[in-house]
């Protein structure tokens, strides 16, 4: 239906087909572009391997949500909406482009399937579609250039303020829109019947009323070389900065990581058995990065949310997530440039690229890839360079101390194997519990873990533990000192050897005692035994254990000591974010008769504020200018709470020492779940008085 | 420069609960874990930064039973070039000048142009380093945590001098110098690394190989017996300071002064 003045491809321009024209932007364009890509591609395929085509089904449900659906987007509501209005309206607008570019040397195209009643809508809906993103990138560039929020600052020693370049893409975003709704606001000018005030192009409509048919093809053909232009140009800008996201994310979300929890192998393809044969381990130079982690670092679109709630980041510590991707991105682009020879060397990235200080703040949580809206992983990162400081010897003293002790005594602090069960002696009268390694055996195993075992204050955690499984009717046994640290922490500090070495140790000692069920009361131990060990019986945290007994009736509470208290409860980031264990603990909670308890709003379940971290993150000494814990228990009092449950003995120990520090003492207590379900439970004789 | 560092396996107070034995005379040894003694960590570790920085070699020699096999082996997964493990019975029960004549019968076995030795050990008495010196009518400098490597055959080391001063001196090589902690950062070995060097051959020299004359060392040979070895009875407890903040903050200035700890 090409109207004659009005198709591009038939015009003339200063002499000469416009076809022409319309045909060597797009070939001159695309090859830019196939350049482009090519030169960007290098150092991915230079890159570690990383398997990342198991469970397509999965993937692609994930690309659903995440990419196309942007779930995670609202979770910063304003640039979240926004963002999709731009996502949507591009996806749309997406069709209406290309069938443009093929406009200027095909009359009268459209794409197959354009052509009838479809079409029709098509057209009216990507009208409004278009007015919709200009409005949007309208808000945006007002709300980047004027209110500046601020997790998009850029530090000094960090490099130049992103401002211009997001400015500078939104302008072309606007550029793009106009020119196509002036390019078909000039052919509805010629048109009778009016489009809706309401787009873009119904505006252009009116303007443009009474315009000489000649005028309006003239402006028809300037608008048309302008999209094309704009759009070629963007495509090929998109690459060199922090909008490559819009043509990267979709294969980001496809690749993202499917598990929570878990850690990569130290590297893919190579087993556990077969470790000793390599050569180095984890990331020293940039390439020893997998492809996927490149892939992230090109995908950063530089939203600031990860460093937002990094706890890290909260109380200035050398580390903010997001620059782990800006940089590793700056690097990439520096080292493997569009043009000329690339530069990669053997550099080494601590020292440089990154500072040992700013890997070693990182507390694993797993705030910030909660909420990446595109799945860019840091953990693994993390994890990776720390195993090749390791490898260098690169570890502070802080840490060395504690390692040595795990290695030769199976715990951080060097306490005696035999001495780890002692805490079972303070249980009180009518309680016992079996021991492993005097060759008793039941149906659980209670995984104690070191800090519970050894720690005098934790050993209560141990002991309340003790007792609602007794209460409970398990039947359970402790390994005693064939216990070793589950080395949860050991692995995420980069030490995979040692890790190895302690499960192994456990597990063995594990499977000798033929229990069929594991329990445990640390959730750092229960992230292991479930996402670091494998051949075990499967792993229950003791509050689904409690959750199970208050609803078959076995365990009973009696009514909270002083109702006037409120308490909250802080999610643990391993039993939380890791591992989705949101309910059951608040359900035992809530279970107390009369007992209050508040959320803290915005910072609760998975956007949970970590407590300054748990195993070999105690003995680590940052640079920091205020604890985790102290933010975290300020979160508290400002919620109104003056108890804090937590489910951890990490937390536990943080957040108390965060209370003396900030001397509430008095004001604010913490205490663990077990202890306050310990305090609760109706004995037996009590029970049968009720 | 060629380096050799004598190193010694002690237990490691930070990892143990020491107690006395029966006889009163040492400590129980059955539930132990050993290391390497801290300061000749600091030891290995600055020699190999010397011999990254002018090149040359470290050799790290231990005194004792084939259990020292396992420091050296960590200290050469640190990076030293080679190890040597002096053993014999008749070392056993050796006091500090018995140690340090099997160790100069190893150094002379070597062309050295520095000995480094920990300041001292963990169960150590800080001797062997200054004997060792003497021994070989080498120069010696104690408690050093500085050394720049000079052109010619010279040392430009700084000593801490009691109440935290520096002193900087100028030592002609070889020489023996005994180190303090943190002079730098060691780097840390992990099973991987010692796992590394695992099949790597450690020479073994006992009494004959290296020459030392029968009963001249050991226990025959000591002349220091140790005849008592145990725990202080612990004090009356902590001196409980009283007054306003302001005075308590000021008595605790001054008790730190005259304590040493403020200046």
């Amino acid at each position: 239906m090409a109207l004659e003045p009005f198709s591009p491809a038939t015009a003339t321009l200063a002499g000469m087909p416009a076809r022409l024209l319309f045909l060597l932007i797009p070939l001159v364009g695309l090859g830019c572009f196939a350049w482009i890509m090519a030169r960007r591609m290098i150092p991915l395929l230079r890159a570690a391997p990383d398997p990342r085509l198991q469970r397509v089904p999965v993937r692609i449900y994930l690309v659903l949500k995440i990419w196309l659906a942007q779930w995670r987007h609202p979770r910063y509501l304003l640039a979240g909406v926004l963002h999709i209005v731009l996502f949507l309206g591009f996806l749309l607008l997406a069709a209406r482009s290309t069938q443009l570019v093929v406009l200027g040397f095909v009359d009268g195209f459209t794409l197959p399937g354009f052509g009838g009643s479809f079409g029709t809508v098509y057209n009216l809906l990507k009208d409004f579609a278009a007015t919709a993103v200009f409005v949007a990138v309208v808000i945006l560039a007002v709300r980047r250039a004027a209110f500046k929020p601020a997790r998009y600052e850029v530090p000094k020693h960090l490099g130049k303020d992103h401002t211009p370049e997001a400015l500078f893409v939104l302008a072309l975003i606007a550029i793009l829109l106009i020119s196509e709704s002036l390019f078909e606001g000039s052919l509805l000018a010629a048109k009778p019947e009016a489009a809706s005030l309401l787009t873009l192009a119904g505006g252009f409509q009116r303007m443009l009323a009474g315009t000489s048919v000649p005028t309006l093809a003239a402006i028809n053909l300037v608008a048309y070389a302008i999209h094309d232009l704009t759009f070629f140009f963007f495509l090929c800008f998109l690459p060199l900065g922090k909008h490559f996201h819009v043509l990267t994310s979709l294969f980001n979300v496809f690749c993202m990581r499917l598990e929570a929890g878990n850690i990569k192998p130290v590297r893919h393809g190579v087993a556990e058995g077969q470790l000793d044969a390599l050569k180095s381990f984890g990331v020293k130079k940039f390439e020893d990065f997998t492809w996927k982690h490149i892939l992230d670092f090109y995908s950063c679109a530089d939203c600031g949310r990860c460093s937002d709630r990094c706890p890290a980041q909260a109380v200035k510590r050398p580390l903010s997530p997001r620059f782990i991707s800006i940089k590793g991105r700056d690097y990439a682009f520096q080292h493997y440039p569009l043009l000329g020879k690339t530069n990669a060397g053997p550099e080494a990235l601590i020292g440089g690229l990154y500072s040992e200080d700013e890997i070693w703040s990182c507390t694993t949580c797993g705030a910030c890839e909660e909420e990446c809206p595109i799945g860019i992983e840091y953990i693994d990162k993390i994890v990776d360079l720390r195993r090749g400081m390791v490898d260098e010897g690169l570890v502070p003293k802080s840490l060395q101390k504690p390692l040595s002790a795990l290695e030769k005594r199976g715990n951080p602090w060097g306490k005696l194997e035999k001495k780890r069960a002692d805490w079972a002696a303070g249980l009180g009268e009518g309680f016992r519990v079996k021991l492993a390694d005097q060759g008793e055996s039941a149906e659980y195993l209670y995984f104690v873990d070191s800090i519970s075992s050894y720690d005098d204050r934790m050993q209560k955690i141990a002991q309340a533990t003790a007792r609602i499984l007794t209460r409970a009717e398990v039947d359970f046994v402790i390994l005693g000192k064939d216990e070793k640290d589950c080395g949860h922490e050991v692995r995420r500090f980069g030490e995979e050897m040692l890790f190895q070495s302690l499960k192994e140790q456990n597990t063995e000692a594990i499977r000798a005692t033929q229990a069929r069920h594991i329990v445990t009361s640390d959730p750092h131990a229960y992230n292991a035994l479930k996402h670091d060990y494998a051949n075990l019986p499967p792993v229950t945290h003791v509050s689904e254990v409690i959750a199970a007994g208050l609803a078959s009736g076995q365990l009973l509470f009696k009514p909270v000591g002083d109702p006037s208290r409120t308490y909250t409860y802080h999610d643990p980031c391993y039993l939380g974010r890791h591992n989705g264990l949101y309910e059951a603990p608040r359900r035992v909670i809530d279970g107390i008769p009369g007992l209050q308890r508040v959320e803290m709003p915005g910072n609760c379940r998975d956007r949970s504020f970590c407590c300054g971290g748990g195993g070999l993150m105690l003995f680590y000494e940052p640079e920091e200018e205020q604890r985790m814990s102290v933010v975290r228990v300020e979160m508290a009092r400002q919620a109104g709470a003056e108890v804090i449950v937590t489910a951890c003995p990490y937390c536990l120990t943080n957040l108390e020492d965060a209370i003396k520090v900030a001397g509430m003492e008095g004001k604010m207590e913490v205490i663990d779940l077990c202890e306050l379900v310990d305090e609760h439970l109706l004995a037996a004789d009590e029970r049968e008085n009720r | 420069m060629e380096i050799l560092v004598c190193v010694k396996r002690v237990p490691d107070s930070a990892e143990n609960e020491i107690s006395i034995g029966a006889d009163g005379a040492d400590i129980r040894r059955d539930d132990l874990v050993y290391s390497v003694n801290e300061w000749d960590n600091y030891a290995v570790e600055e020699a190999i930064q010397i011999v990254e920085r002018v090149g040359g070699s470290v050799t790290v020699v231990a005194v004792g039973t084939a259990d020292a096999e396992e420091v050296v082996r960590r200290e050469m997964a640190m990076g030293a070039t080679q190890g040597l493990l002096l053993v014999d019975e008749a070392f056993e029960g050796s006091d500090g000048l018995g140690i340090a004549t099997i160790l100069r019968a190893a150094a002379q076995r070597g062309q050295y142009d520095l000995i480094l030795t920990g300041a001292q050990a963990d169960d150590g008495a800080a001797q062997v380093g200054g004997m060792l010196a003497a021994l070989l009518d080498w120069p010696y400098a104690s408690l050093v945590n500085r050394i720049e490597v000079n052109a010619g055959e010279s040392l430009r080391i700084g000593r801490e001098i009691e109440g935290g001063s520096q002193e900087i001196s100028e030592i002609a090589t070889p020489c023996v110098l005994s180190i303090q902690t943190g002079l730098n950062e060691p780097r840390y070995v992990g099973i991987r690394g010692i796992r590394k060097v695992a099949s790597v051959e450690i020479p073994m020299l006992d009494a004959a190989a290296l020459g030392i004359a029968e009963g001249s060392v050991g226990q025959t040979g000591a002349k220091v017996q140790r005849v008592d070895y145990f725990v202080p009875q612990t004090g009356l407890g902590a001196e409980m300071l009283a007054g306003s903040t302001v005075e308590l903050a000021s008595q605790l200035v001054e008790i730190l002064k005259t304590k040493g700890g403020l200046k």
